[in-house]
């Protein structure tokens, strides 16, 4: 079994991640009833015995003791990471794995990345290294953190580098979120295309995410819940939103429902890898069959049934609705409609009590009304989990490589070029040491190269298709 | 003599974990429907083949478990003791953390080599424990990554370590939609590969089976597990104990050396299918009767008709007439209406054997040209029954049913090598792009050998 290890930077980052720990704990306090320290638990927690000084001895075997995250929490102001040490998760987290400074980066890449990152270099290295030892057999990195700001951009971009460098070995997925038209920080345009660089050279796979699309997700839900027509019948623990059954009993913040979505696509997304099922999808075989060419990386996500009703017979119509659902705009994590733009390939991992030949029907009746790359007509990946998520009796993950993406990049750098083109605050990031310029039209220059890809993939869209004739042999 | 069978990767675990379960509930079936003489006997050879003894009396499968990734094996292990039937040695396995992630040059070029002792000390104890081997039988799919590429490596290890034994590999193709993206490159490079090392290749297509679950078996919401005990269900057909034409008397000792003889004449031609009938759910198996006449007649018609299974069968297809012009030279992507073989060999197990007519099989029109059509067919029989059915007949035939399939793994792999989609992927582990290209023109050619048939 392979371990994994979260890296959460900056404020989203590092909210989203605290919910995502305790979502993990709650996931695995319901299938682990006897208290054992298990192959599962130990992909992302360590099993420690504090009563001893220092790091504490990994117990690998029998009752768990106390479980600590195998996570590293970088933020440059202290805010978020002092309450999440003050909070009910306070002891799954080692004082060890932080890395705080007080003064921000002020919403500033070249600040996050060039400053912060020069200075801390070393004690991010020391702590990685150390984090990367308890692991027997350490898998992926998990990088949360946001475009717009400038700690989860510049200094999370900065880790990401980093990673590649120190563990060249290891995965590197990366959940982003990245800012929406009405982002309040002006100089977000500039954040994320600085990021984007790194992530376009640095990152095996991303995994964007759009503020957007979540409080939309949130409201339907909320929607649902409080019309009346439901309300008693949806299981409070099922919905994705939900933190119910965690450990936070004190008022949840603003941010939590929406958090709670992007904690669940972790989950999922490693639940075959931790989990048994018939037909195993581990992490290293997402990344090869979804990136078909290594610049393509960026994979839209999304994720049903959104809830669960609380009756217990649920007839197959309602599995084949959550299928559907997982090709609705409205479903995915970004602001973009994969069933009308081209597919270069898909991912399903489904969990719970669902078997392959539901999986096979549901793929004949959804193929038709979606259009794949040329040399990729049938480019689906499956995996089958038989653990479900908490609440429900199964659930659907669906990770699409679709040039459904190039909107969002072409409006980042249009919002980009708008700031650029005025030279508007721009001396706020040359007065950094280290910043040039020249990192600015590296940046947007790489962006427009990867709209360009997407690009002449999408003008093969509408062609006829022409096979390349076959190898001949002399007989 | 006995057959050691490794299995590689999740499905050749979860598909061998059948394997030895039909087997065992096969040898303890108590309507065998012969003598208690003949009874023994075969159920001491069917012990020599797959077990060995030990100490606490239950039986030992004679089986080297290999994976990347420890979840199957020890799920795969731990159903086996609790079945209190039999067990696997619990020193028989090897296995890794982290999985070999879809990528046939991991399983290939980096786990292969990097194990290659460890897995072969394995073999060498299971090999020791047999008084008399027979060869190896290995169960992988082709689709993934360590069963088709470490699969691949082991193959060619076991027949560097063993140049004597039989080597038989069982391969799954996968359902033609999608269970892994680049699931053609990996079947192309594991098929070209295990063409060079192997004796014969023994294939199950998923959509087949799928299509005997659903139709046959009436399975309403079809799992792995389903397809597997069909797939379990068709091996144990074939390699429980029989006699052959020599001797009617004693079962045979050699099973995978008279395999090879019977359906493999030459090296070009190594692609083996299996058919079996009846093939049905148990609880209709009460209510069915069936006359050898009927079941003999209904496998010539598949065997000719590519009809994988016994509903749905082109009864129209007919032998070509003697003295006409051979016009079935066609090219493989347009299947030959008629499948000529390159060899035939029935397994007749069950009630009244003995009388059973299979001249229909003799007829020289099934066959290609360079072989004499008493040498292209041969039948085993065993009066014993198996599991349950009164009356059962399998067909593993060397024809030209499995062009068209082989054809169109080959169709897609090549589009999507046109567009270089994903080779970094290979290349990143030490699989180059002429190495693709060598395992292409290796399958065209077998494409070509056997469409001239």
């Amino acid at each position: 079994m392979t371990q994994s290890v979260m890296v959460q930077v900056g404020q989203c980052g590092n909210q989203i991640g605290c919910r995502f720990w305790d979502l993990a704990l709650r996931e695995h306090a319901a299938i682990n009833q006897k208290g054992i320290y298990d192959e599962a638990l130990s992909s992302f927690f360590r099993n420690v015995d504090t009563r001893t000084d220092g790091d504490g001895i990994d117990i690998y075997k029998g009752k768990i003791c106390s479980l600590k995250a195998r996570a590293l929490l970088i933020d440059m102001e202290e805010g978020v990471v002092n309450e999440i040490l003050q909070g009910p998760l306070r002891d799954v987290f080692d004082s060890k794995q932080l890395i705080t400074d007080v003064s921000g980066s002020g919403n500033n890449w070249a600040v996050g990345h060039k400053l912060y990152g020069c200075q801390y270099q070393e004690n991010i290295v020391e702590k990685l290294r150390r984090t990367a030892e308890h692991c027997d057999c350490l898998q992926c990195f998990f990088v949360i953190h946001s475009m717009g700001g400038g700690t989860g951009s510049g200094l999370g971009t900065f880790v990401l580098n980093v990673l590649e460098d120190e563990f060249p070995e290891v995965y590197r997925f990366v959940t982003s979120v990245y800012p929406s038209g009405e982002d309040d920080v002006v100089t977000s345009p500039y954040n994320s295309v600085l990021a984007m660089k790194e992530l376009n050279e640095h990152a095996d796979c991303v995994l964007p995410i759009e503020n957007e699309s979540l409080f939309n997700i949130v409201s339907k839900i909320h929607q649902m819940t409080n019309s009346g027509k439901l309300g008693s019948t949806v299981k409070q623990n099922s919905l994705i939103t939900s933190s119910a059954g965690g450990i936070r009993t004190d008022q949840a913040k603003p941010f939590d429902a929406m958090n709670n979505i992007v904690a669940n696509l972790l989950l999922n997304l490693t639940s075959s890898a931790r989990f048994e099922g018939s037909l195993n999808m581990d992490l290293n075989e997402i990344s090869m069959n979804l990136v078909p060419f290594p610049q393509l990386h960026y994979l839209v996500s999304s994720l049903t049934p959104l809830y669960t009703l609380a009756d217990v017979n649920i007839p197959s119509r309602r599995l084949d609705q959550m299928f559907s659902d997982a090709f609705s705009k409205d479903h995915q994590l970004i602001q973009a409609d994969p069933k009308h733009s081209l597919y270069l390939a898909c991912a399903l991992l489904v969990r719970g009590n669902v078997q392959v030949s539901d999986l096979r029907r549901n793929i004949e009746r959804l193929k038709p009304s979606l259009q794949f790359v040329s040399w990729n007509q049938e480019g689906w990946k499956t995996g089958l989990c038989s653990v479900p998520p908490v609440g429900h009796s199964h659930s659907l993950l669906a990770l699409a490589n679709n040039t459904c993406v190039k909107p969002t990049f072409m409006e980042l750098k249009d919002r980009f070029m708008k700031l650029y083109k005025k030279k508007a605050h721009l001396h706020h990031y040359l007065h950094v040491d280290g910043m040039e310029q020249s990192c600015f039209s590296e940046a947007v220059s790489s962006l427009t190269d990867l709209i360009e890809e997407y690009n002449q993939l999408d003008v093969s869209k509408g062609r006829p298709r022409t096979d390349p004739p076959r190898l001949k042999i002399a007989i | 003599m006995s057959i050691v069978t490794v299995q590689l990767g999740q499905c050749g675990n979860q598909i061998g974990h059948e394997v030895f379960n039909a087997i065992c509930s096969d040898f303890h079936s108590t309507h065998g429907l012969c003598s208690k003489k003949e009874n023994e006997s075969y159920q001491e050879a069917c012990k020599e083949r797959f077990f060995s003894e030990e100490k606490t009396g239950v039986p030992v499968a004679r089986a080297v478990l290999v994976d990347m990734e420890p979840k199957v094996i020890s799920q795969t292990v731990s159903m086996a003791a609790r079945s209190g039937c039999w067990k696997y040695d619990h020193q028989s396995h090897f296995c890794q953390k982290q999985g070999s992630g879809n990528n046939w040059a991991n399983g290939y070029s980096v786990h292969g080599p990097r194990h290659k002792d460890a897995i072969m000390n394995l073999v060498q104890k299971e090999a020791e424990k047999c008084d008399r081997l027979s060869g190896f039988f290995t169960v992988m799919s082709m689709a993934g990554g360590t069963g088709s590429g470490m699969g691949a490596f082991v193959t060619q290890c076991l027949r560097d370590a063993f140049p004597a034994s039989f080597i038989l590999n069982q391969v799954v193709w996968p359902y033609g939609t999608g269970e892994v993206i680049v699931q053609n490159y990996n079947s192309v490079l594991t098929l070209s590969h295990l063409y060079q090392s192997s004796d014969a290749l023994l294939v199950h297509e998923n959509d087949a089976i799928h299509k005997i679950c659903a139709q046959l078996m009436n399975i309403k919401q079809i799992s792995f597990r389903d397809v597997n005990r069909v797939i379990a269900h068709q091996l144990g057909s074939v390699f429980q104990p029989t006699h052959t034409s020599e001797s009617a008397v004693r079962y045979s000792r050699n099973p995978l050396g008279d395999l090879m003889d019977s359906l493999v004449p030459h090296p070009e031609f190594k692609m083996l299918g299996l058919r079996n009938i009846p093939q049905m759910s148990e609880n209709s198996l009460a209510y069915s009767t069936f006359t050898w006449p009927g079941l003999i007649k209904h496998l010539r018609q598949m065997l000719i008709a590519h009809a994988k299974m016994e509903e749905g069968i082109n009864w129209q297809v007919r032998p070509p007439l003697p003295g006409l012009p051979v016009s079935q030279k066609c090219s493989p992507s347009r299947a030959p209406h008629f499948n000529t073989s390159v060899a035939n060999l029935a397994i007749l197990r069950g009630k009244d054997v003995q009388s059973v007519d299979v001249g229909g099989f003799r007829d020289a029109a099934l066959y290609t040209s360079w072989l004499n059509p008493q040498d292209a067919f041969n039948v085993w029989k065993t009066p014993r029954a198996f599991n349950k059915y009164e009356k059962s007949a399998a067909l593993v035939s060397n024809s030209q049913f499995l062009l068209k399939p082989l054809d169109d793994i080959v169709g897609k792999a090549w589009n999507m090598f046109a567009s270089k989609a994903y080779v970094h992927q290979y290349t990143k582990f030490g699989i180059e792009e002429e190495d693709f290209l060598d395992c292409f023109t290796a399958l065209e050619q077998v494409l070509s050998s056997y469409a001239s048939l």
